[in-house]
């Protein structure tokens, strides 16, 4: 590294990345703190429930509960692998 | 009526016990009878940052379990007339900090003083949420890096949920930022977010910036609060603190990077 290099060499200002990464990380938890405490327990059986037939990961279901007013409305959305694996021996 | 204070983070090592310290001290200084306590059982701390680890007789939990009367275990600051520390107990017995003999303490003390400081342990468990559950006011102290930042937020989601003030419906818990190990240069360079961005993410009000400052670690080294250091950048932030948080107005210091002239330079301070 020539000497010029070192004098121009900057550190990037990492400080706008650390507060949009936290903006964005808050507002998801802010948005979970409502949520009923039965939540993750909920997710992690229906994520036992669909492993017994196809392999996905917990961060494949999406759980949301919105409240949309009178009514509360519980979406559940599960991404399936893209290759259907062969399916897996249903023996238990 | 007492105050009761909660100095709290989630994350350690953001400064908890050297705000405790200074910020007690400094209401003592200013004439009101405060006690301080240490709710880190199993690792006490707060006895060594006061310089008082060789009175220790006994502590907060001999008070719970009524073993000891609060004014045996009650330790006078030898610098300050009004102050009294109450240390943690250095066992592992965390069962004993229950919500009724917490509160049988602080009811107790509430009679004699003016201000209980609770310095909080680190984390979300039994003892941080003690220090809390009876709290009027909170310092949430706050490192200006992502971590810290977050945990904060989280401990502020927990004083607005868990606290006997949101329990039972009164008056929310009064939230004061304090941000601590500030590095104004750093901020500068954009490797450091600034005190804007973390005020901006908590939502809070700022009761003061402490800047990152040698003198904090020579302070713990000898024992005593760093606000005694009338020279030292972080002592006086902490004064100017402890007067924003009597009602004061006084502008926030030590926020710009210092300029230093040639002279200075050359021959130092």
């Amino acid at each position: 590294m020539s000497l010029l290099d070192y004098l121009r060499r900057k550190k990037k200002p990492t400080a706008s990345v650390a507060k949009e990464r936290l903006q964005i990380i808050l507002a998801r938890e802010h948005a979970g703190r409502h949520e009923p405490d039965y939540l993750p327990a909920l997710k992690q059986e229906l994520l036992d429930v669909v492993c017994k037939y196809v392999k996905v990961d917990l961060d494949d279901i999406k759980v949301n509960l919105e409240n949309d007013g009178q009514c509360e409305i519980l979406e559940l959305n599960i991404v399936l692998p893209e290759h259907e694996a062969e399916p897996m021996a249903m023996a238990k | 009526m007492a105050k009761v204070i909660v100095v709290t983070s989630g994350k350690g090592g953001v400064g908890k016990t050297t705000s405790s310290a200074s910020f007690a001290t400094g209401l003592a200084m200013r004439g009101n009878k405060t006690v301080v306590i240490d709710f880190d059982v199993g690792l006490r701390n707060l006895d060594l940052i006061m310089g008082c680890e060789r009175r220790v007789v006994y502590d907060f939990v001999n008070v719970l379990n009524q073993e000891a009367s609060l004014k045996q275990a009650l330790i006078k600051d030898k610098r300050c007339d009004n102050l009294y520390i109450l240390p943690a107990s250095q066992t592992r017995d965390k069962d004993a900090l229950t919500e009724e003999g917490v509160e049988r303490i602080l009811n107790e003390l509430k009679e004699d003083f003016d201000y209980i400081v609770c310095d909080s342990p680190a984390g979300i468990e039994k003892g941080a949420q003690m220090a809390l559950f009876f709290a009027d006011e909170a310092l949430v102290v706050t490192n200006p890096e992502v971590s810290s930042v977050r945990d904060s937020d989280r401990i502020l989601g927990i004083l607005a949920a868990k606290s006997k003030r949101a329990i039972e419906g009164h008056e929310p818990i009064k939230e004061h930022l304090v941000i601590t190990r500030y590095m104004p240069k750093r901020v500068d360079l954009g490797e450091m977010l600034s005190v804007e961005d973390v005020k901006e993410l908590l939502s809070i009000p700022l009761l003061g910036v402490i800047p990152e400052s040698e003198s904090v670690l020579s302070a713990s080294n000898s024992g005593v609060p760093v606000i005694h250091d009338d020279n030292s950048p972080s002592g006086q932030a902490y004064e100017d603190l402890v007067g924003r948080f009597m009602g004061e107005d006084i502008p926030m210091r030590f926020l710009d990077v210092e300029k230093v002239g040639l002279l200075k330079r050359i021959f130092g301070t």
